[in-house]
């Protein structure tokens, strides 16, 4: 047989469904591409060989019992490690969940499980998420695989590269500010948000509640489409889940396959066409609209004035709620416990285990949002940063009565060299610049590849309204039908 | 002029019960001022009149019927804990020794 760790999901399944493959065999395939590069690529933190050979001979069995299966059973599947896995390691990539074994899965693992996805293992990210290029794992960084010495970026940086160097065909994110899409604009592939609370949060380490979204990772748009059909629906174990059917992004998918727009209206956001983005990057997205407007779409010039305030107002939020959420990091229930020498007192303790378990960035945001809470400041950071929220979405919805959906860059540049923003937090936060706006409203929100600059992807990424998920995935297949999907070389 | 000083990064460290060391409080304060100048621009928009948004869903209590359902057992829900003892999480002494 030939290379399948090459294929699509949508063939790997077809494979296994007519029986031409195991999902045994498809597994150790992957099983063995991740033997072979990830000592270069750093893209998981945990391979759990025995569980998903385990989880494949079930499927082979279920199979040869003639029973139904769907649509993606037999397919491996990365899993980022923020959500929890039950008895498989889940270290938010962070020293102080280091060896912790959840009691439980996340109900997405659940549903993918039932679905017969085999999950291969757990990849890397920033720490609890938060960073735009996964050197803030506490683990060592993850590498391009276009370019070993670039980013991935992130905080979704180890599901990215898994794809791109074809250790797997499908991953899971996670998406507070950009974490699922701005790594697939730099590797390449394929990242969707869904709308928040289309996908249940139950089991995903907590960062900023408001926001975080799980979403699919993969290398088509089709393949996409099919693991947010599995990942999405409602859920009563999350309080925010939206108890309503998940749109039909599979068959939209398709339907953009075939190329044509007609009668679609695509919104240009003018604050973000061009501002603090590398002419290269803007170059490939021109190339892109002229690619849409050929299949038919018509493209609007839109205004959204007030996204030029989403950045400042996310890593205000954001902070404020992860300073909230990472309480729970006591040195009592999970994790480390550091100084409990029998004379310290509890919170010596805690804060000893907190110190040493923590890595920089989290301390950081910790104390920005500790402060952005605090009394005296509260109204000037906070809660300015969540009346400059409504404004955003107004803005998006006075822009969804005019157009069908929003387009822009994924993000303002193409991967960059380690190293290069670390020493200023700030400007690693820019990689987010495009991506924070619909986090903030809670629309769904896709990056396809849409070109080459330098010689590395560039993201085009597609916005929707709340609740039209299938919208972003028929205009992403359609620029995936007209330009083509993006292979990178040989890792060096 | 900074937004923030050494003493007040000293002072969120307390309140985030992080143990930073003075090297730390160093970086910390010029990094958090940075940041903290950048992010005052949501200063700049008018929005007195402007409802706050803190959540995209609009939020109401959810309940469950009161159904006794599967839940994990005391050993699941200890496995992870630092120190346990007799079914229960131990933790550091709270309050004080008597002198």
């Amino acid at each position: 047989m030939s290379d399948v760790t090459r294929l699509t999901a949508t063939e790997i399944a077809a494979l296994v469904a007519s029986g031409d493959a195991s999902a045994t065999e498809i597994t150790q395939a992957h099983l063995d591409r991740i033997a072979a590069v990830d000592d270069r690529v750093h893209a998981f933190l945990h391979v759990d060989t025995e569980g998903a050979l385990a989880a494949a001979t079930a499927v082979d069995e279920r199979r040869a019992a003639g029973e139904e299966l769907g649509p993606l059973a037999g397919v491996p599947v990365a899993v980022k490690d923020i959500v929890a896995t039950k008895g498989v390691p889940s270290t938010a990539a962070s020293k102080i969940l280091e060896g912790w074994r959840p009691p439980y899965d996340a109900t997405i693992v659940t549903r993918m499980r039932e679905a017969g996805l085999v999950m291969l293992g757990k990849t890397n990210l920033d720490e609890f998420a938060m960073g735009s290029s996964t050197e803030y794992s506490a683990y060592g960084p993850t590498f391009n695989p276009w370019d070993l010495s670039r980013i991935p970026g992130g905080s979704g940086g180890g599901s990215a590269a898994a794809l791109a160097a074809y250790e797997a065909p499908l991953a899971v994110g996670t998406d507070t500010g950009g974490s699922i899409r701005q790594p697939a604009a730099v590797t390449g592939t394929v990242g969707a948000k869904p709308t928040y609370g289309g996908t249940s949060r139950y089991g995903l380490i907590a960062f900023s509640s408001s926001l975080d979204t799980p979403g699919p990772c993969a290398r088509t748009v089709e393949d996409a489409a099919l693991l947010h059909a599995v990942l999405a629906g409602h859920d009563p174990r999350d309080s925010t889940s939206i108890p309503q059917p998940v749109p039909d992004v599979v068959g939209a998918a398709r339907r953009g396959a075939s190329g044509d727009l007609t009668g679609v209206k695509l919104g240009l956001v003018r604050e973000f066409a061009g501002e603090g983005a590398e002419p290269g990057v803007m170059a490939a997205f021109h190339d892109a609209v002229d690619a849409l407007t050929k299949l038919g779409a018509e493209v609007v010039e839109i205004s959204c004035p007030n996204f030029q305030y989403a950045l400042p107002a996310y890593y205000l939020i954001a902070p404020s709620e992860c300073s909230s959420n990472l309480a729970r990091f006591d040195g009592v229930r999970y994790g480390l416990r550091v100084g409990d020498d029998g004379a310290k007192a509890l919170e010596e303790v805690m804060s000893l285990t907190r110190e040493s378990g923590f890595g920089a960035e989290v301390k950081r945001r910790i104390m920005i949002g500790t402060y952005a809470l605090s009394s005296g400041y509260y109204d000037a950071y906070y809660g300015q940063a969540q009346k400059v929220r409504t404004l955003i979405t107004r803005d998006f919805t006075s822009a969804f009565e005019r157009v069908d959906v929003l387009i822009s860059p994924t993000t303002p540049f193409v991967a960059f060299p380690l190293g290069a923003r670390t020493a200023d937090p700030y400007q690693m936060y820019l990689a987010d610049l495009y991506t924070i706006p619909a986090n903030l409203y809670g629309g769904p929100g896709i990056s396809v590849p849409c070109g080459l600059s330098e010689g590395l992807p560039v993201g085009l990424q597609i916005t929707a309204p709340t609740l039209a998920d299938d919208r972003m995935y028929r205009v992403a297949a359609a620029l995936e039908s007209a330009i083509g999907t993006l292979t990178p070389g040989e890792l060096s | 002029m900074a937004a923030i000083s050494r003493e007040e990064v000293a002072h969120l460290a307390r309140l985030s019960r992080l143990a930073v060391t003075d090297q730390e409080i160093d970086l910390f304060a010029g990094q958090l001022d940075v940041i903290l100048q950048a992010v005052a621009r949501v200063g700049e928009v008018v929005a007195e009149d402007i409802p706050p948004t803190s959540h995209s869903v609009p939020l109401t209590n959810v309940l469950r019927d009161d159904v006794v359902q599967p839940c994990l057992t005391p050993e699941e829900a200890l496995a992870g804990a630092p120190d346990a003892e007799e079914g229960r999480f131990r933790v550091p002494r709270i309050l004080e020794e008597e002198a």
